[in-house]
């Protein structure tokens, strides 16, 4: 391989992934629904004690390699945002009582975008991709921001 | 357009040093990745490629055939391999060889061989370094 196509290689594009866990519980529940309605939507899921999951939470991060590095992101600057920004916020926590969730059921859909939210543009100087959330290993759920979604990104504080 | 993906293990060793920089510096942003002695992994290789199916075998490519061409063109050369010594594209401090950079490196060796066979396009490679960390590079973007 000659120098020049090395160096074009090393400044492409390419993606970073890292998988990390998460411990903690939930109860599915909407107020906007009866007791019935609950439990129809959400079965034992709606049980009112809660429940636990070891969720797995991948992280896809997208950027240019850096050609003094070969990285995209150094893995321990990821690290830490995902550690101070999600894993302090929800491992070994109820995730019902977090103020994020006190208006949005804490199901995993909404689980994978509020931690998609809380990395978004914090990951400097590569781009978040996509977050996956695995809730079981047979449950798993994806975003990738609201490319499939015209309304107004969710302000999250 | 259906897409397939094969998957391929190989181990390796290699550290991530960079030439230009301070012994301090490389231990400062690499960490114990900079230790020169290296250390090693097993890595899984994901190749995926894209096309029709065949309307006579439903294939999009032959799997035995791509086998063969990961086998012939990647693992041959990384596997049991220390990267940073033996493989071409990382010798002499060429490139460091990370996870994001031994995936655009096996893109580069897989794609020529995967295009000229039986039609269908390389879509995409995903590197494994660990079960937790993995790189992907779906070409020149």
């Amino acid at each position: 391989m000659s120098a020049t196509s090395q160096r074009a290689a090393i400044s492409s594009q390419a993606f970073f992934g890292r998988r990390y866990n998460l411990s903690a519980s939930h109860r599915l529940h909407s107020d906007a629904l009866s007791a019935e309605e609950n439990q129809a939507a959400y079965g034992k899921c709606n049980n009112p004690h809660g429940h636990g999951h070891n969720y797995v939470v991948e992280v896809l991060v997208g950027g240019k390699v850096d050609p003094d590095t070969g990285m995209v992101l150094n893995m321990v600057a990821l690290d830490e945002a995902v550690r101070s920004r999600v894993a302090a916020r929800f491992d070994h926590t109820n995730l019902n009582l977090d103020p994020l969730f006190v208006n949005r059921v804490p199901t995993t859909e909404n689980l994978c975008r509020t931690v998609f939210e809380l990395l978004d543009g914090t990951l400097e100087p590569a781009k978040l991709v996509q977050v996956r959330v695995e809730e079981t290993e047979n449950n798993f759920f994806e975003y990738s921001g609201n490319q499939l979604d015209a309304g107004p990104a969710r302000n999250v504080t | 357009m259906i897409f397939l993906t094969r998957r391929a293990t190989f181990s390796a060793s290699h550290y991530y040093w960079n030439e230009a920089w301070t012994a301090e510096k490389n231990q400062q942003v690499f960490g114990r990745c900079a230790n020169r002695n290296g250390h090693g992994h097993n890595y899984t290789l994901e190749v995926t490629v894209a096309g029709e199916p065949d309307p006579v075998t439903g294939f999009v490519v032959d799997l035995k055939w791509l086998k063969d061409v990961i086998e012939r063109e990647v693992l041959t050369a990384y596997d049991h391999r220390h990267l940073n010594l033996e493989v071409a594209e990382f010798a002499a401090g060429k490139a460091i060889p990370t996870t994001e950079n031994i995936a655009i490196a096996a893109w580069q060796r897989l794609q020529p061989a995967v295009s000229s066979g039986a039609g269908a396009q390389l879509s995409r490679i995903r590197v494994y370094e660990t079960a937790e960390i993995f790189a992907e590079y779906r070409g020149g973007q």
